[in-house]
């Protein structure tokens, strides 16, 4: 009964210990969550170059139709 | 009698002309329009696509300045809703054109915010102009 009993502690040891570590990963990944604010890059600089760039036949042509004040 | 008038004041055409280009001093209050003020260089293109007055000028340049510019805002903001960019972003294409655009001698702002005249070699413009 004293043997079963200590069998029965190192089985359930065993197991606790099995469980804790199959958590520990799906844990670490809890913690490794994505915020809720979405991730903001400041690239003001390099939209504001592609947009004036494309619009460079707008501006020739808004010029050329109003050239009382171009 | 009238053919010889006629041909004098013809052949002070150009001459006028050639008076009216180079002298800022012929650009008077009374009769200072965007296109003259700005041939004078009293006025002068900014690389954000609106004028001002260059180095102080008088009230009647500012007044140029200010009307001409309100009519440009409205432009580019019509422009901007069209194409679905800024107001900010249309005016410095504009402004990128309008200083390649200038005649020699006339006026325009550095992105470091100093006046030069346009001469032969290409303009100083903002950083982000094509």
């Amino acid at each position: 009964m004293k043997k079963h009993n200590k069998m029965a502690g190192q089985y359930v040891s065993a197991s606790l210990l099995v469980a804790l570590f199959a958590v520990l990963p799906v844990s670490g990944c809890i913690s490794l969550e994505a915020p809720d604010e979405p991730i903001v890059i400041e690239l003001n600089i390099n939209i504001s170059q592609e947009v004036v760039y494309r619009l460079d036949n707008d501006a020739k042509a808004l010029i050329d139709d109003n050239e009382d004040i171009f | 009698m009238v053919d010889l008038s006629t041909k004098v004041s013809f052949a002070l055409v150009p001459v006028a002309a050639v008076a009216l280009f180079f002298s800022p001093a012929v650009v008077s209050a009374q009769s200072m329009t965007y296109k003259s003020a700005k041939a004078a260089g009293v006025i002068g293109e900014k690389p954000d696509g609106y004028l001002a007055v260059v180095n102080g000028g008088n009230a009647d340049a500012r007044r140029v300045v200010d009307s001409v510019n309100i009519k440009r805002k409205a432009k580019y903001t019509e422009l901007a809703s069209q194409k679905g960019v800024t107001v900010q972003e249309v005016a410095l294409s504009t402004g990128c054109n309008l200083i390649t655009k200038l005649q020699p001698g006339q006026k325009y702002m550095t992105p470091s915010g100093q006046w030069k005249s346009r001469d032969g070699s290409p303009p100083e413009r903002d950083a982000r102009c094509p």
